[in-house]
C-alpha cells in the first residue's frame, strides 16, 4: 500500500500526526496506545503507555518479528547477582519448546555460539543493508559482536507458507504469511481442524467460579450488541497480554477471593516491567550520494548487537542490553523529512535538493535493556474508572531506578562510539538521563504481572503457568515472566505457551483438569 | 466526492472484467485508465478554504516544493484543516498574514505580486533567524514552518514525490540483495572497508 492510497496519507483526516498521535494508520494491528472508550490511567508521578491490539492474533500482528531465545543465566537472575527472583524453570526445561516453536514458525538467523544469544533452528537470513554493514564494521573495530538478527520471517518455503518477498509492508499484516503472526500461522490453521470456534468482538469481563473454586464460565461483552454473554468451560487459558490478563484476574470479586482470582499471594499486577530503551541517531556522511536502491528487506533490522559485556566485572549497573539498528531508504511517510526541513529551512529547489541529499543517510541505534522487577512498578484496578462496557480499568505505577539510568548512560556512550566509528558525528544530547529513557510501556514489552514460581505465597502460577489456586486456570502471555531479560519476549511467550498446552492436555487426559 | 464515486465504480467495473476474462485486455485497460483520469480531473471543491485562500495556498505550496500541485498538497492541507480546528486556525491566520505582509511590502495580494516580490517575502519568512532582526516576522515564520512541513509531507507521500526521491521498494522481490556498487561506495567512504 502506498501512502497516497488514502487522502490523508496516514496523518489521520484530522491531522492527528501533527499533534502527537495517529502514526499507526497503515498498521494492520487495529491497536494503539489510546483506544476510544478503553481508558487506562497512570498514578501521580508515573508515566506509562499501554499498547493494545483488538484483532485476532493480538499483538503478534504488531510486533517486530524479533525472535530471541533467553539465555541460560536469564532464568537464574537472583542466583547471578542477588537481584529479582529466579524462574521455577531452567533453560534446559524450555529449550525443547524453543526448538518446537522455531521449527513450526520458521526463524531466520545464524548459529554464532554466543552465550548471550543462544542459537536455535534457523533459516538463511537476508544479508546486511549498507548502513548495517557500516555499523557492523564499526562494531568490529570496537570488539562488539554484530550478528544477523533472529527474525520470525521465513526466507524459504515453510509449512505451506511461501518465503518473504521483501516488500517492506510487514506492519500491515503479511499478505503471504511469510512473517509470523499467531492469526495466520497458528489460529487460522487451527480453525481448519474444525475443532476451534473463534468468537470475535468479545471483551472478556469476568471469570465465573463454582463452590469448589474452579472456573466454570467466562463472562464477556459482545461488543456488537453490547450484551453480556457467557461461555462455559472446562479450563481457561488467559493470553490477553500481561496487563490485560492481570486486569481480568483483579476484576474478579468474591468473598472467597477479595484481592482477585488466584491472588492470595498478592502477586497479580505486580512486578510489571518493560524493556529499558534509549536511542542515538546520526547522519552518516558515508551514505550521502550512495546509489539509491531498494533496502526494504524484512522490514526490521537484518543485523544486531547482542550483549557483549557478560563477563565484565565492575559495571555500575546489573544485567545488559542488545542494540537494534534502523536506517535505509524508507518509504516516505508523513513526517519523514521534518528534521531536514527544520535544519535546512528555505524552500523551492534548494529544499528539494537538501531532502534528496539527506534521504537514507540517517542511522539510529536503539537499546533494549533488562529492567529488574521492583515493588514500585505495577498495575492495579483504578477505583474511579470503567471502560465503555463498564469494566473497571487499570492504573499503572511505574518508577525508574538508578540502575536503569546507569544502563541508559552506558547505551548512549556506546551507541555514540559505534555511530562515530562509521564516520558520523553525534550531536551531544544534553537532556537529563531520565528524559532519554523511552516512556515505560512504549516498547510494548510488558511482562511479569501474573508471575510463575514454586512458592504460592510469592507467585500466582506454578512452573507450568497453571494457577496455584485454581486448577483449571492457565496464563499463556508474558504475565508469567519472572524476570525480563533484554531479549524481546515473543519467542519465550510462544515456547512457554507450547509447554503449558502440552501440560494442560496431559492433565485433561489424566482427569486432573 | 463525485470523482471518488466514479473512480470506485470504474474499479468495480475493472474487477468485473477481470473476473470474466481472467485478465484485462490492453485496449480495455487503456480505456479504463482514460476514464479514471477523466473522473479524477473533475474540479476539486475546497472545504476549509475560500476561493482566495485556495488560490494563495496553492501558489504558496508550489513555491515551497515545485511539483506540490501534482502531489496534491493543497487537497491534503484542505482535508486536514477541514477536520481540525487547530490546523484551520493556523492556515486561515497564516494566509491572511501573508496577504497583509504582501500588501505592506508590494502593494499587492500575495498571488498578485510579481515572482520577485513573492520571493522577497518568502525569503524573509523561510528562515527562523530572521526574527532576530525583525520580530514582527514571527507569525509569518511560524506559519511558513507549518506550510513547509505539510507541503513536504504531501509531496513526498505522493506518487510524484516518491518517484522524485527515487524510492524503489514496496514491491515483491525474489531475493533481497544490496547492489555491490552501493555497498562498496558506503564502505569506501566510511574508511571501514
Amino acid at each position: 500500500m502506498w501512502p497516497h492510497a488514502v487522502a490523508h496519507r496516514g496523518a489521520g483526516s484530522d491531522g492527528a500526526a501533527y499533534f502527537g498521535g495517529g502514526s499507526n494508520y497503515f498498521g494492520a494491528h487495529a491497536g494503539g496506545y489510546q483506544l476510544p472508550g478503553e481508558p487506562y490511567t497512570a498514578a501521580p508521578g508515573s508515566k506509562f503507555r499501554w499498547f493494545r491490539s483488538r484483532i485476532t492474533g493480538g499483538r503478534t500482528n504488531h510486533f517486530g518479528r524479533i525472535f530471541f531465545r533467553f539465555s541460560d543465566y536469564d532464568f537464574k537472575p537472583y542466583s547471578s547477582d542477588g537481584l529479582g527472583t529466579d524462574w521455577p524453570i531452567t533453560y534446559e526445561d524450555l529449550s525443547p519448546y524453543y526448538d518446537k516453536a522455531e521449527a513450526f514458525i520458521g526463524v531466520a538467523g545464524t548459529r554464532e555460539g554466543l552465550r548471550s544469544a543462544p542459537d536455535g533452528i534457523f533459516q538463511v537470513p537476508p544479508p546486511p543493508r549498507a548502513h548495517e554493514a557500516l555499523v557492523q564494521g564499526s562494531c568490529r573495530n570496537l570488539g562488539i559482536p554484530c550478528i544477523p538478527a533472529r527474525m520470525a520471517v521465513i526466507t524459504k518455503p515453510h509449512n505451506g507458507r511461501p518465503p518473504c518477498h521483501y516488500c517492506g509492508q510487514c506492519s500491515r499484516g503479511c499478505v503471504t504469511a511469510s512473517n509470523y503472526s499467531s492469526s495466520q500461522v497458528q489460529i487460522f490453521p487451527a480453525m481448519e481442524t474444525g475443532r476451534v470456534t473463534l468468537i470475535n468482538d468479545a471483551m472478556a469481563r469476568e471469570l465465573i467460579t463454582d463452590d469448589s473454586g474452579a472456573i466454570t464460565a467466562v463472562s464477556y461483552i459482545d461488543k456488537v450488541t453490547r450484551s453480556e454473554q457467557q461461555i462455559r468451560c472446562r479450563a481457561v487459558v488467559l493470553a490477553a497480554s500481561a496487563a490485560e490478563s492481570a486486569r481480568l484476574l483483579l476484576n474478579y470479586k468474591s468473598s472467597r477471593h477479595e484481592h482477585g482470582l488466584s491472588n492470595s499471594s498478592g502477586a497479580v499486577g505486580r512486578f510489571l516491567t518493560d524493556s529499558i530503551a534509549t536511542s542515538v541517531r546520526t547522519h552518516v556522511p558515508a551514505l550521502e550520494g550512495m546509489p539509491i536502491h531498494n533496502s526494504d528487506g524484512t522490514a526490521a533490522y537484518h543485523v544486531y548487537a547482542p550483549w557483549w559485556e557478560l563477563s565484565k566485572p565492575n559495571k555500575d549497573f546489573p544485567r545488559g542490553y542488545h542494540i537494534e539498528i534502523s536506517g535505509g531508504f524508507n518509504l516516505p511517510r508523513v513526517g519523514a523529512f521534518n528534521a531536514v526541513c527544520r535544519r535546512s529551512q528555505g524552500y523551492g529547489q534548494s529544499l528539494k535538493d537538501a531532502i534528496k541529499k539527506d534521504y537514507g543517510t540517517w542511522v539510529s541505534l536503539n537499546g533494549r535493556g533488562e529492567m529488574i522487577p521492583t515493588d514500585d512498578s505495577f498495575c492495579e484496578i483504578d477505583p474511579d474508572t470503567v471502560d465503555q462496557w463498564g469494566i473497571p480499568t487499570l492504573r499503572f505505577h511505574f518508577t525508574r531506578t538508578e540502575h536503569e539510568f546507569k544502563m541508559v548512560e552506558h547505551m548512549q556512550e556506546h551507541f555514540t562510539a559505534i555511530l562515530e566509528g562509521t564516520g558520523g558525528t553525534v550531536e551531544p544530547d544534553t537532556r537529563p538521563t531520565a528524559e532519554k529513557i523511552t516512556t515505560g510501556g512504549a516498547v510494548t514489552h510488558e511482562t511479569g504481572t501474573v508471575r510463575m514460581g514454586n512458592n504460592p505465597s510469592t507467585s500466582a502460577l506454578n512452573k507450568y503457568c497453571q494457577s496455584h489456586e485454581v486448577r483449571n486456570l492457565f496464563v499463556a502471555d508474558a504475565g508469567p515472566f519472572v524476570s525480563h531479560p533484554e531479549k524481546n519476549p515473543t519467542l519465550t511467550i510462544c515456547a512457554l505457551a507450547w509447554r503449558t498446552a502440552e501440560y494442560l492436555a496431559e492433565e485433561m487426559r489424566k482427569g486432573n483438569v | 466526492m463525485a470523482s471518488l464515486m466514479n473512480r470506485r465504480e470504474l474499479l468495480v467495473h475493472i474487477a468485473g472484467i477481470a473476473a470474466v476474462a481472467g485478465s484485462v485486455g490492453r485496449a480495455e485497460a487503456a480505456h479504463v485508465h482514460r476514464e479514471v483520469a477523466a473522473a479524477q480531473a473533475v474540479a476539486y471543491t475546497a472545504t476549509a478554504f475560500n476561493a482566495r485562500e485556495e488560490q494563495t495556498l496553492r501558489a504558496l505550496c508550489e513555491r515551497i516544493v515545485p511539483g506540490a500541485t501534482q502531489g496534491g498538497a493543497f487537497e491534503y492541507i484542505d482535508l486536514l484543516s477541514s477536520n481540525s480546528e487547530r490546523l484551520a486556525a493556523i492556515y486561515h491566520g497564516g494566509l491572511a498574514w501573508l496577504d497583509r505582509a504582501s500588501v505592506e511590502r508590494a502593494n499587492a495580494l500575495f498571488v498578485d505580486a510579481t515572482p520577485a516580490e513573492q520571493t522577497a517575502l518568502l525569503d524573509l519568512i523561510a528562515f527562523r533567524e530572521n526574527t532576530d532582526s525583525s520580530p514582527d516576522l514571527g507569525p509569518g515564520i511560524r506559519f511558513f514552518d507549518w506550510a513547509r512541513r505539510m507541503t513536504v509531507d504531501a509531496y513526498y507521500t505522493s506518487a510524484a514525490g516518491i518517484g522524485d526521491i527515487g524510492f524503489t521498494g514496496n514491491r515483491a522481490l525474489a531475493e533481497f540483495e544490496v547492489p555491490q556498487e552501493a555497498m562498496d561506495y558506503a564502505l569506501k567512504r566510511s574508511a571501514l572497508s
